[in-house]
C-alpha cells in the first residue's frame, strides 16, 4: 500500500487538530495521548517486546514528544500519525495513553482492543492485555479479563510495537453481555 | 507425585469409549426423558422395566412401572384387545400428565397399544402412581396392522400424534387428546402412514415432520440388521418422503443410522431435546460388542442438515486442535511458539518494513535459469517434548492462529468415575503430552493447571444440531451456572452462559 504525502499532511492535520468524537455508536475510543515514535528492535515475539519495553520505558507526560491526537475513525492511525511527522514508522514502539471517566462504578466489564502489531495494555497500571506477534488490527482481537471501573478517572495506558507497515489500534470497553458501553466519557482535556 | 500422575493418565486412558454407564441393557427402548433433574426410559419386558440416571450418563435398574399400576398389569381391556406382553413403550410430558403408551400384544398381529397416565417419573415422589387408560388402537389380527412399538408426537400446535405398528402391514397415525392421552375420535380411522417397519415415531422441525422408522430385524445380537430410516412430510398425516422422493408407503426411507464401530443394529429412535440449540436422541442397539453382544441403551447428538435428521457421534477420545466458529483461531496455552521445524531466516518483508532481500528488485534481473526449488525432507510433527523446557509452570490460555504447534494440540480424553451429562462421560482437556489441564477459574476465566480431576478440570462437550461442539465446565468456581467455553475476541477465550443464537461458543474439534 502507498501513501500520499498529500493524506499523511491531511492526517497531520486532522489528527493534531482538535476535532473530538465522541458518542461513538460502537464504544470506540477516540481521543488519545500518543507518544513519537521510539526505534526499537521490529521483532514481535513476547521476549522481543518485554526487551522493547524495557529500553524504551514510557517517560512522563511532561517529557517532550507527546500529541493528543483526536481520530475521526474506530482506529488510530499510527502509521499516518508517525510519517506526518517525518518519523520512522518501521522497528518502532509507541507509547498512548487516554482517561475515561466513568459515571459509576462498571463491574465485569473488558477493555477490548486490537492493534498492528504486538501490543501491552494496562488499565490503572494492571497490564489486562498482552498481544504478540504480528498482526493486523482486528475490533475486539485482544479482550481482557473482567475488570472493573472506578467510578470517575480511569487510565489507559500501551505500547505499540511494529515491525513495518502499516500500524494502527483501536479500543473500547465491553460490558458483562459483550455488548460495547456507551456511557463512558474520554476525560482528557 | 510422578506416580499420581501416572495413575492419573492411566485411568484416563483405561476408560474406552462405551455407549453409556452402568446398568443399560435394555431393548426397545421409551424415548428418553428428563424429569426433576433425572433421566428415565424404560423398555421391553416384564412389567416395563425403568432405567433411570442422575446424570444422562450412568444409568440404573429401577423396577417395572407395572409395579405402580393397580393389579400390576395392563387393564383388562387392554388385554382383552391385546395380550399380556408389554414390550416398546413411549412417554411424553403434556401439561401437568405423564402418558406413557406400551404395547401388549397377544398373538400377533392381534395386539393393542396401552396407555399408562401418572403425575411424576420418580418412583420415590409420593405423587408416583400409573393409571391403567384403557388401549387407544389396536389390531384385530386380521387387519393389515400390528398395534405394537407406539410413537408419540406434542406438536408445536399442542397436538398429539400416535404412531404404531410393525412388519406386519401399515404403520399407522391417530391422533390423541391431550387432556386424557386417549384417542381424540375413536369413530375416525387411522391413516396409513408407512409399511413394513418398527419403532416408528414423529418429530417436527423446522416445518416439516419426520417419520423415524427401524427397518431390518432384530433380537439376533449380532446378527441383527436393524436400522434406523427417516421419510419427511409437510402435514403429520403424509405423504412421508425419502431423499429420493420415495414414498415411506412403498418402502421409502433416508438411512439415518446404521451399524458402526462397535455397535450393531441401531433402533427404537428418541428425540431428546435438551434445549439452547442441544438436541440428542436416544436408542437401543442390538449388540454391543464391547459388553458381550448384549442389547443396550445410548444416547447420541443429533444434528440438523440440508433439512434432514443427521446421527451424530459422540466425542472420541483423542487430540484435536479447539477452533472457534466465531473467530476461527485456535485455543493454546499462552506461551511462546516455536514454529514447526525451527527457526528460519525470512526471505524478504513488505515494503517498509525493513526487512532486507523483499520487495522489487533493483538493477537488471539475474542471468541464467532461475534456481530449482530445493525440497527438503519432511518435517516432523511438533510434539512438547521438543519446545516444552522454555514454557513456564503455570500459563493462562488464549486464542492464536492455528499454526501447528505443540501449544495448540489439545488430548480430550474422558475421566473415569467423574459422572457425566447425557450421552458421554466428562473429560479433561489438556496439552497433548502433558499434564497442563484446562481449568475454569474463579470469576468464570480459564487458565491451565496440572490435572488432578478437579471439578473445574472437568470439560461437557456436546456436539450441537449445526455439528459444531459446545465445552462447558462442569463446575467453575464461585458459580451454579453451566458455563461455556466462548471467545470474547479473536485472541481471547472466556466462559459464558451459552447463547445459541452466536456463534461465540461454538467450537470446531479437528485433527491438528
Amino acid at each position: 500500500m502507498k501513501f500520499s504525502w498529500t493524506a499523511i499532511t491531511a492526517f497531520a492535520a486532522l489528527s493534531l487538530g482538535t476535532a473530538h468524537a465522541e458518542g461513538d455508536p460502537r464504544g470506540f475510543i477516540h481521543r488519545w495521548r500518543v507518544l513519537e515514535p521510539i526505534a526499537v528492535p521490529g521483532r514481535l515475539t513476547e521476549s522481543a517486546v518485554q526487551d522493547a519495553m524495557r529500553s524504551a520505558p514510557m517517560p512522563d507526560a511532561n517529557a517532550p514528544g507527546w500529541h493528543q491526537v483526536d481520530t475521526p475513525d474506530y482506529n488510530l492511525n499510527l502509521y499516518h500519525f508517525a510519517a506526518g511527522l517525518s518519523k520512522p514508522t518501521s522497528n518502532v514502539l509507541f507509547w498512548i495513553t487516554t482517561v475515561v471517566d466513568s459515571p459509576q462504578e462498571m463491574k465485569d466489564v473488558r477493555l477490548a482492543i486490537g492493534s498492528n502489531a504486538a501490543s501491552r495494555w494496562w488499565l490503572n497500571d494492571d497490564l489486562v492485555i498482552a498481544l504478540n506477534d504480528d498482526r493486523q488490527t482486528v475490533i475486539d482481537d485482544g479482550v481482557s479479563r473482567r475488570l472493573t471501573l472506578h467510578k470517575g478517572s480511569n487510565v489507559i495506558r500501551a505500547a505499540v510495537i511494529n515491525g513495518g507497515g502499516a500500524t494502527d489500534f483501536c479500543a473500547r470497553f465491553l460490558d458483562v453481555n459483550d455488548k460495547p458501553i456507551l456511557s463512558l466519557k474520554v476525560a482528557l482535556p | 507425585m510422578l506416580t499420581r500422575l501416572l495413575l492419573l493418565t492411566a485411568l484416563v486412558y483405561a476408560l474406552p469409549v462405551h455407549a453409556l454407564d452402568g446398568e443399560i441393557a435394555v431393548h426397545d427402548p421409551a424415548t428418553v426423558i428428563q424429569a426433576g433433574g433425572r433421566y428415565y426410559t424404560y423398555g421391553t419386558g416384564n412389567g416395563l422395566p425403568i432405567l433411570s440416571s442422575d446424570d444422562g450418563w450412568t444409568w440404573h435398574r429401577a423396577g417395572s412401572l407395572m409395579s405402580a399400576v393397580p393389579g400390576g398389569k395392563p387393564g383388562p381391556e387392554v388385554l382383552a384387545r391385546g395380550g399380556n406382553n408389554t414390550w416398546a413403550p413411549d412417554v411424553i410430558h403434556v401439561g401437568d400428565q405423564y402418558f406413557v403408551y406400551y404395547a401388549a400384544p397377544g398373538t400377533q398381529p392381534k395386539a393393542a397399544i396401552g396407555l399408562l397416565v401418572g403425575r411424576s417419573l420418580d418412583p420415590a415422589s409420593p405423587e408416583y402412581k400409573w393409571v391403567d387408560g384403557g388401549p387407544v388402537a389396536w389390531s384385530d389380527g386380521v387387519e393389515d396392522s400390528n398395534a405394537i412399538d407406539p410413537g408419540v408426537l406434542l406438536d408445536p400446535n399442542g397436538r398429539l400424534w400416535l404412531t404404531y405398528g410393525s412388519y406386519f402391514g401399515y404403520i399407522r397415525l391417530v391422533e390423541l387428546d391431550p387432556k386424557t392421552g386417549k384417542r381424540l375420535d375413536p369413530r375416525r380411522a387411522p391413516v396409513n402412514v408407512a409399511i413394513n417397519s418398527e419403532a416408528s415415531i414423529p418429530i417436527y422441525h423446522d416445518g416439516w415432520y419426520y417419520l423415524l422408522v427401524t427397518h431390518g430385524s432384530c433380537c439376533v445380537g449380532a446378527n441383527s440388521t436393524y436400522n434406523i430410516r427417516v421419510g419427511r412430510a409437510r402435514k403429520v398425516t403424509g405423504p412421508y418422503l425419502d431423499n429420493m422422493g420415495v414414498d415411506m408407503l412403498e418402502g421409502g426411507g433416508r438411512l439415518f443410522a446404521g451399524s458402526r464401530g462397535r455397535h450393531v443394529g441401531p433402533g427404537h429412535f428418541g428425540l431428546l431435546d435438551l434445549g439452547g440449540g442441544v438436541q440428542k436422541f436416544s436408542l437401543h442397539y442390538e449388540a454391543d460388542l464391547d459388553r458381550g453382544g448384549i442389547s443396550v441403551l445410548d444416547i447420541r447428538p443429533l444434528l440438523w442438515r440440508d433439512g434432514w435428521p443427521v446421527a451424530g457421534d459422540n466425542l472420541t477420545a483423542g487430540t484435536y486442535t479447539i477452533e472457534s466458529a466465531r473467530t476461527g483461531t485456535v485455543l493454546e496455552l499462552a506461551v511462546q511458539g516455536s514454529p514447526v521445524g525451527g527457526f528460519r531466516a525470512r526471505r524478504g518483508g513488505p515494503p517498509g518494513s525493513g526487512v532486507l532481500g523483499g520487495g522489487p528488485p533493483g538493477g537488471p534481473p539475474p542471468a541464467g535459469p532461475p534456481p530449482e526449488p530445493q525440497v527438503g525432507p519432511p518435517i516432523a510433527e511438533q510434539d512438547p517434548s521438543q519446545v516444552a523446557a522454555n514454557w513456564p509452570a503455570n500459563s493462562d490460555v488464549r486464542l492464536a492462529p492455528a499454526m501447528l504447534q505443540a501449544q495448540q494440540k489439545w488430548t480430550l480424553a474422558p475421566v473415569a468415575n467423574a459422572g457425566g451429562y447425557p450421552g458421554a462421560p466428562y473429560f479433561r482437556i489438556s496439552i497433548a503430552g502433558t499434564e497442563r489441564a484446562l481449568t475454569a477459574t474463579p470469576g468464570g476465566e480459564l487458565t491451565s493447571s496440572p490435572f488432578t480431576a478437579a471439578p473445574e478440570q472437568l470439560w461437557r462437550i456436546d456436539q450441537l444440531t449445526d455439528g459444531t461442539y459446545r465445552i462447558s465446565s462442569k463446575s467453575a468456581p464461585g458459580t451454579n451456572d453451566l458455563l461455556a467455553l466462548s471467545a470474547v475476541g479473536s485472541s481471547m477465550p472466556t466462559l459464558a452462559k451459552f447463547d445459541p443464537a452466536s456463534d461465540r461458543q461454538r467450537w470446531l474439534l479437528r485433527a491438528p
